[in-house]
């Protein structure tokens, strides 16, 4: 569209090259350059090290605790993001925008102190755990915490990308439905979840980008155990704590690439939209 | 009485079912978890409270937790105006991936932002050996932790400006340039006040995130008590010593703190939204 510009609507072209230049220098510096620095650090030492790195009983067990965890925090978000998707953006009611700020309130906490009000709950001088823990119901340093906490720190993800997409879309459809006699659960299957599915997929792959790379609200809950409660992020700042580069580097390069497919999914749910709403 | 509570007549169902859900579940993972810190705080003796708030350390990682987020999202407010201006406006090529690309501190986990910006500034790292030379050390100092901060900031003001940039009225700058503007004059008076206020709405977001960051800084700020030592890892390092009051203190002083510190800032940036309509 800026080659469509009459000439007096933009820069002089050295001004143009500067400015683009200025500024994918600063995207090269901060975001490319990283990105390059995993996969090369990562294969340093060969592709025997990197699949060593990666097939370590020790890692295995982080990819699995990781992959359960996402498995419980994932659905259960979801279904959450739905329901306050559908009750803020289809209806009325007073104190919504105290619910809205509520449901943002996970992103402006800290992670440790996220994960801090987990070990004040239910540590052994918690409130309620003396009580679990003489039921000998573990939830600190065990899989419990570790999944509250990252409950907590992706807590409004698929809300977030649900709210303003149902507020853009408006109920005409689910009236209809309604008017022509299908049930609730009906119109809510049929018409309404069809209509938000690429938003709600990518808010489903963000949040278990974010849950499977939680890092600072894991660390306080998990008591880093080896093989029992490390989650992925933990194992990396082990391995490069005790200097083992590459190994760290290739099990950050699992993460980053889980990383990478958000973004493409995200490219590809902006490029179907783009394209219904040009059609 | 299907449309009570609601002013539309809203014939939809599900809103009990669904505001049900959302409120129990918003009180069981977020608020009652969060009400524990003032619980906590309240078994403190107030002389117990201020030694543990007053104390340099806390101060010092305190100011250095605010003084680095602002750094960082002041950065991160002029580049990423100049990365949306220049994704909204010139073409380049590849201009697709990168504009995708901005996106990566979103989803890249904290730890590996953290070694990997430490690999590449550190002493012998990628960027950090033509630098050291130069007396410009990044890793293990504060200037390490606003690079990180600012990483993980870098999306918030160019996905804020960016829909903004899209929708100027073209025709404004049309006629700045008819009545004999010059393209730098149109900018300044016509073009930034409209999307002033998306670039401060995109700063305060960043500089939220900056303030409760965790991962991507440990690693590169060497952790040093009194020179660099962020809130969040102090609170951390109270926590592992199993002092939960200090820890409960220091994060009800840093929460209240930043939220006021947003609040304010907030409250300035809706203000001057409005006066941009009102006076446009």
């Amino acid at each position: 569209m800026a080659a469509r510009r009459p000439r007096y609507l933009t820069e002089p072209t050295a001004i143009r090259w500067l400015l683009t230049g200025v500024a994918l220098a600063f995207l090269l510096l901060f975001l490319f350059l990283p990105l390059v620095v995993v996969f090369t650090e990562a294969f340093r030492k060969g592709i025997g090290a990197y699949v060593a790195a990666l097939a370590d009983p020790v890692a295995l067990s982080a990819i699995r605790l990781t992959l359960i965890t996402a498995a419980i925090v994932v659905p259960a978000n979801a279904i959450f993001g739905v329901a306050a998707a559908w009750a803020i953006a289809k209806f009325d009611f007073r104190g919504k925008n105290l619910l809205t700020t509520l449901i943002d309130l996970p992103f402006s906490v800290s992670p440790v102190i996220a994960g801090m009000v987990f070990v004040l709950l239910f540590g052994a001088h918690g409130l309620v755990g003396p009580y679990l823990l003489a039921r000998d119901i573990r939830v600190i340093f065990a899989l419990p915490g570790i999944v509250l906490a990252t409950t907590f720190v992706t807590f409004p993800l698929v809300a977030r990308e649900l709210i303003p997409l149902m507020q853009s879309q408006g109920n005409d459809e689910e009236e209809a439905a309604l008017t022509l006699g299908a049930g609730g659960w009906q119109t809510f299957f049929r018409i309404s979840l069809p209509k938000i599915k690429w938003g709600l997929l990518y808010g489903i792959v963000l949040c278990a980008a974010r849950s499977m790379g939680e890092f600072g609200a894991v660390s306080v809950v998990s008591g880093h155990v080896r093989g029992v409660t490390n989650t992925l992020p933990l194992h990396v700042e082990i391995l490069y704590n005790e200097y083992q580069f590459s190994a760290a580097f290739a099990v950050a390069s699992l993460l980053t690439l889980m990383a990478l497919l958000t973004l493409v999914v995200k490219g590809l749910m902006e490029w179907r939209s783009g394209r219904r709403a040009n059609a | 009485m299907p449309d009570k509570g609601t002013k539309r007549g809203n014939v939809l169902p599900g809103f009990g079912l669904a505001m049900g859900f959302t409120l129990a579940y918003l009180g069981l993972v977020v608020l009652i978890p969060l009400s524990t810190i003032i619980l906590k705080t309240a078994t403190m003796t107030w002389g117990q409270f201020w030694d543990t708030v007053a104390a340099p350390r806390t101060l010092y990682a305190c100011r250095l937790s605010f003084f680095a987020s602002f750094v960082a999202a002041l950065i991160n407010a002029v580049f990423g105006l100049l990365v949306a201006w220049v994704l909204e406006r010139y073409d380049f090529p590849m201009k697709r991936f990168v504009d995708g690309l901005v996106d990566l501190p979103f989803a890249l986990p904290t730890a590996v932002a953290g070694i990997v910006l430490t690999t590449f500034y550190s002493g012998n790292g990628w960027i950090g050996r033509y630098l050291e030379p130069h007396g410009i050390k990044i890793a293990y100092t504060p200037l390490g932790i606003v690079v990180a901060l600012t990483f993980v900031g870098l999306p918030f003001v160019v996905r804020t400006v960016q829909p903004v940039l899209r929708d100027l009225d073209i025709q404004v700058e049309g006629a700045a340039a008819s009545l004999g503007a010059s393209r730098l004059h149109t900018f300044r008076s016509v073009i930034l006040p409209q999307i002033l206020p998306a670039t401060l709405t995109g700063s305060t977001l960043a500089f939220a995130r900056a303030l409760g960051e965790y991962g991507s800084v440990i690693f590169i700020a060497g952790n040093m008590p009194m020179r660099s030592e962020i809130t969040p890892l102090l609170i951390m390092i109270k926590l592992e010593q199993f002092d939960y009051a200090g820890a409960t203190a220091i994060a009800l002083v840093f929460l209240l703190t930043s939220f006021s510190l947003l609040f304010l800032i907030n409250m300035v940036v809706l203000r001057r939204q409005a006066e941009a309509a009102g006076g446009a």
